[in-house]
């Protein structure tokens, strides 16, 4: 299958703010060994490179559809990028302290596309439920803050006009909500509950002597 | 570069942002108008064969490739048709033909919309918005307002 690699390696190494950078080691295979490597997350993009002055990635984990879970291994503070379907890769990743292993387990859970548009269109709906509420109508966005693309007006005051709305993508090994039911504040509580469910087994781990 | 193909196709089989049947040109010279379904999935634009329904039906259809749609540049070209090029070589340029013009529309805004970054910007400028006019940060109550992602700061000046 062919793909902008060249692109996608560009959009590594952009000069825009990344969303988390920071060693972690990668496990090669089941019973291999670890190699540690400079990852940088933006986007739903995970990078990984040699060291942090290297000029182009080693390799790249595309986060859409995965899970990320705590899992037992030989290395401390490990955690796992799991995606669904037969022989599906599973990333195993070692961080180096026990803030570190959080700060990235919560960053990866939502680095998706799909959890970014979701927030996204409840915000849309927000302010659409305000702006079709009683009252004068509000001031002109402020320039400074559109989002700036290519030429399009993102803001308008008419209802969007993004088509149908399309079903969230089927976790086949997930517990997400799904379906005709799973509203946005469900599927925002899901992801929040596996976070604290998380956080609550780190702070058991921390009290083990 | 490494990347995990095997879930890049998986994606490619997910449902659509918007799927179609359009002529598609590559960058390279010389290259010829050629019949695709195009699908938009997340901030990628899939290609496929147009022929694949007469594959075994239990075969998956494969893409022949995908577009990662960061960085990119959506302009109109004529009436039914739009190019997709990328900001490190602009005169690279993808060339799609489609069969209106209502249709044309509807993909270049959809592609330009399809950028995480471009979405980001949105949250971003929404979440100012909602704060303006009530107060009240949107994300604080979905425990999320103090995600790096989020902030101002994650968007380019």
């Amino acid at each position: 299958m062919k793909l902008n690699e060249r692109s996608l390696a560009l959009y590594a190494t952009c000069d825009a703010p990344v969303d988390r950078a920071g060693f972690l080691s990668k496990r090669g295979g089941r019973h291999s060994a670890y190699h540690r490597r400079w990852f940088v997350l933006r986007g739903n993009m995970l990078f990984y490179f040699e060291e942090p002055a290297s000029r182009e990635p080693v390799g790249v984990v595309i986060l859409e559809g995965c899970t990320v879970e705590l899992v037992e291994a030989t290395r401390e503070f490990t955690f796992a990028v799991r995606f669904s379907g037969t022989r599906a890769r599973t990333y195993v990743l070692a961080a180096e302290s026990q803030a570190a292993l959080e700060g990235w387990v919560k960053a990866l859970s939502r680095a998706s596309f799909h959890y970014l548009r979701l927030v996204v269109r409840e915000l849309e709906q927000q302010l659409e439920a305000m702006r079709a509420g009683p009252g004068p109508p509000p001031p002109l966005p402020s320039r400074t803050l559109l989002p700036r693309d290519n030429g399009l007006a993102v803001w308008s005051h008419d209802p969007p006009t993004t088509g149908p709305p399309t079903p969230p993508p089927r976790h086949r090994r997930s517990s997400v909500p799904d379906g005709p039911g799973a509203s946005f504040p469900q599927l925002h509580e899901w992801y929040g509950r596996e976070v604290r469910a998380l956080r609550g087994q780190w702070r058991h781990g921390q009290t083990r002597p | 570069m490494r990347y995990n193909e095997k879930e890049l196709r998986a994606l490619s089989r997910q449902p659509a942002e918007l799927a179609a049947e359009l002529g598609m040109r590559g960058p390279k010279k010389g290259s010829v108008l050629k019949r695709r379904l195009l699908k938009l999935v997340a901030n990628f634009l899939f290609y496929f064969r147009t022929d694949e329904a007469e594959t075994a039906p239990c075969v998956l259809p494969q893409p022949v490739g995908a577009l990662l749609l960061e960085r990119c540049v959506v302009s109109q070209e004529e009436a039914c048709s739009f190019s997709l090029s990328f900001v490190e070589d602009m005169d690279r340029k993808y060339v799609f033909q489609c069969d209106s013009e209502r249709q044309c529309l509807e993909w270049t805004g959809a592609l330009r919309r399809a950028s995480y970054e471009v979405m980001r910007r949105s949250l971003v400028f929404y979440r100012d918005e909602i704060l303006k006019m009530t107060g009240k940060d949107p994300l604080e109550q979905l425990g999320i307002s103090e995600e790096a992602r989020f902030q101002l700061s994650a968007i380019k000046a």
